[in-house]
């Protein structure tokens, strides 16, 4: 159907939804992802790989939980290790699914649409794994409720002035509310799912999930205070967990963790993490179930402005962080930098520095911008380079701090890689999982912008409308795409 | 006054645009309905406010659920840390406000969001399976490309023959049906 309806000025592949769709079309295209199209080769081998590494995440877990956190490669002085740049990578992935979602939302950004969805589902998933890493790391995971405030027998309190407390009720306030955010999101689309759906079962569970949303005015009133309600309260969420992240370092004293400029940084260097991963995965994405319709070239390309922007601030960051070590005439400060550059972990943080700060520079060019290849080996080039910038931070500066007969180095061990290649497996296993249960784009609102868009090309809505009235029968198979 | 209800929900006109509804539902408001309701398949703008939908009290419940986040939290630190368990350190003050701060904005944010979405389920008085214009057979397009305008047979103004003449005159709907209240747990949007 795209192709009846041409509409040349848009037809160069920079509008955000391709012409010619209808509400219809819109609906059918998205739900059949999920509730038609028969599963494919590249779907089946890619949860087999995720599902058995995270096998070996639920293996290392065990062991872990058998043996203690003594398999994993942390020793004095390097406490933190895998486990904490592990968490912080995790969380930093996160925010862009919250920043596409309620930021983007409140400035009017059109194109978030077709991406929120499934940005917000990372979101959730890339949590999910940050939050087993402090977990694991506590050494005995089933006293975790001690960080919270509960009548005990002790008499005890949480530390309230420990950024670390901090960082629980924050990353636990960002998981709820990016649940709340997604599901209020789904709610509309649950009940499309329940409408459409051919399998009594299937039809069962997204009619309880849907709670029996039926599209009433008055509750889209309500449901839309709510949602924008909801974006305005999780974009000073999403600012503040990593800031709160960063303070875990800020508040030490350890040289190159005791810097003012953590904050910031770090909340753009999750945001730039984070779009990298939605590129990751967005890209593939349209490809394999053809939904380049919805997520056009205008899609990547604004993202790779926003990689680019955030890439500037984050370099200016390190930039930053070298000229205060030279400014502050501090000794400690000032040999920090220099064993980040030359010392025995040089090469991490020349990676780090070629991974964030020079890849990134081919973006200011738009045929770079628009070159979807490029852009799909750029995002993992950057989310290497964010995991680097972690691993720099946390071992970097607690292997060599102040006195030189407690320095040591660290190295990730056999169980470190498992649990992350683990989480990563988690996390890709959740998400083929969404890909095949609920709505990879949102539905309701890809309607809004169908409406949006024949209102914007005025004359064109009676010619958009007519396909509707014939498409009612439309067999949900013949749109799978 | 009615003595005894009718045994219909009411009578629904189906559409097929955005703009045909609305101006259906201010006509219909216009000529003295009040209980009606319309369906969309996504947030049409303007039409709960021709139906006569004004008074959104989400808001207000936000607000009271944030400040009582915030409260919550201030209120434990502080008699966690002045009244409860006191420790000196280095003669700093007890009430340390600003270390404070952090938690009580985290769980500000968790009270309103909490509130926000709890409070907007429950004031359109979801979650609700069971609904009588589920038993129309074409409103499960409701959730695709169709738009519906409900009017109640609660209405005062509401009678089975004129008002399905009025709906039928109202903006070419696709068609006019007759909204069946069912016993027995049919109207699910499951069934069909």
């Amino acid at each position: 159907m795209a192709s009846e309806h041409p509409e040349p000025q848009e037809a160069n592949g920079h509008a955000i939804l391709a012409p010619g769709h209808t509400y219809a079309s819109v609906t059918d295209k998205i739900s059949a992802i999920a509730l038609t199209s028969p599963y494919r080769r590249s779907w089946i081998v890619g949860f087999v790989i995720a599902f058995a590494l995270t096998m070996m995440l639920l293996t290392t877990i065990t062991a872990v939980l058998v043996e203690g956190v003594g398999l994993f490669g942390i020793r004095r002085p390097v406490m933190w290790g895998f486990d904490i740049v592990n968490f912080v990578w995790w969380i930093g992935i996160g925010h862009a699914g919250t920043l596409i979602s309620a930021v983007l939302l409140l400035f009017k950004q059109e194109w978030r649409t077709s991406i929120n969805r499934f940005a917000e589902a990372m979101t959730l998933f890339a949590v999910a794994c940050a939050g087993l890493y402090p977990l694991m790391h506590m050494g005995r995971p089933w006293y975790f409720y001690w960080l919270l405030p509960y009548p005990n027998t002790m008499s005890l309190w949480p530390q309230w002035r420990s950024p670390l407390v901090w960082d629980v009720f924050a990353v636990s306030t960002y998981a709820t509310v990016s649940l709340l955010f997604w599901y209020v999101g789904l709610i509309p689309d649950l009940a499309t799912f329940r409408d459409r759906a051919k399998n009594r079962y299937a039809k069962w569970i997204y009619g309880i999930l849907a709670m029996g949303w039926r599209g009433s005015a008055i509750h889209w009133h309500r449901y839309r205070t709510a949602y924008m309600l909801l974006a305005g309260i999780a974009t000073p969420l999403v600012v503040s967990v990593h800031t709160v992240v960063s303070l875990d370092f800020a508040a030490g004293v350890v040289p190159g963790w005791h810097t003012t400029v953590f904050p910031p940084y770090f909340v753009a260097g999750a945001i730039y993490s984070g779009f990298a991963m939605v590129l990751t995965l967005a890209i593939p994405l349209r490809v394999y179930y053809g939904l380049q319709d919805f997520i056009t070239l205008k899609h990547l390309e604004n993202m790779a402005k926003i990689l680019l922007v955030t890439g500037l601030i984050v370099t200016y960051g390190y930039a930053l962080e070298a000229f205060f070590a030279w400014y502050s005439s501090n000794t400690y400060e000032q040999f920090m930098m220099k064993n980040r550059a030359t010392g025995p972990y040089w090469h991490t943080y020349a990676l780090l520095i070629l991974c964030n700060c020079t890849a990134v520079q081919v973006l200011w060019f738009k045929r770079a911008r628009t070159c979807v290849p490029l852009l799909f080996v750029l995002s993992i080039i950057i989310n290497i380079g964010m995991w680097l910038e972690r691993y720099v931070i946390v071992v970097t500066s607690l292997a060599r701090d102040f006195v030189p007969a407690a320095w040591n180095l660290y190295h990730g061990s056999f169980w470190d890689y498992t649990m992350y290649y683990g989480t990563i497996g988690l996390f890709f296993a959740l998400l083929f999982i969404f890909i095949r249960v609920l709505p990879v784009i949102s539905i309701a609102e890809m309607r809004e912008l169908v409406a949006e868009t024949r209102e914007r090309h005025g004359g064109d809505e009676h010619g958009h409308a007519h396909p509707d009235e014939d498409d009612d029968e439309l067999d949900l198979v013949a749109s799978s795409g | 006054m009615k003595t005894q209800p009718p045994p219909i929900y009411g009578l629904m006109a189906e559409y097929t645009s955005a703009d045909a509804v609305v101006a259906a539902a201010t006509t219909a408001y216009e000529a003295g309905f009040r209980r009606m309701d319309a369906y969309s398949p996504y947030p049409v703008e303007g039409l709960a406010e021709a139906i006569g939908f004004t008074r959104n009290r989400l808001p207000t419940l936000v607000l009271i659920g944030g400040l009582a986040g915030a409260i919550t939290a201030f209120t434990v630190m502080w008699f966690s840390s002045t009244i409860h368990y006191p420790i000196n350190v280095g003669g700093r003050p007890h009430l340390s406000w600003p270390a404070f701060i952090p938690i009580t904005f985290e769980l500000t944010v968790l009270g309103a969001a909490l509130t926000t979405v709890l409070g907007m389920l429950g004031l359109n008085g979801l979650p609700m399976p069971h609904h009588p214009v589920f038993n129309v057979p074409s409103f499960k397009l409701a959730s695709r490309n169709r738009f519906f305008l409900c009017i109640q047979s609660d209405d005062p103004k509401f009678d089975t023959v004129t008002t399905r003449q009025f709906l039928e005159g109202l903006g070419e709907p696709k068609s006019v049906s007759v909204v069946e209240t069912s016993a027995g747990g049919e109207a699910t949007g499951l069934g069909h």
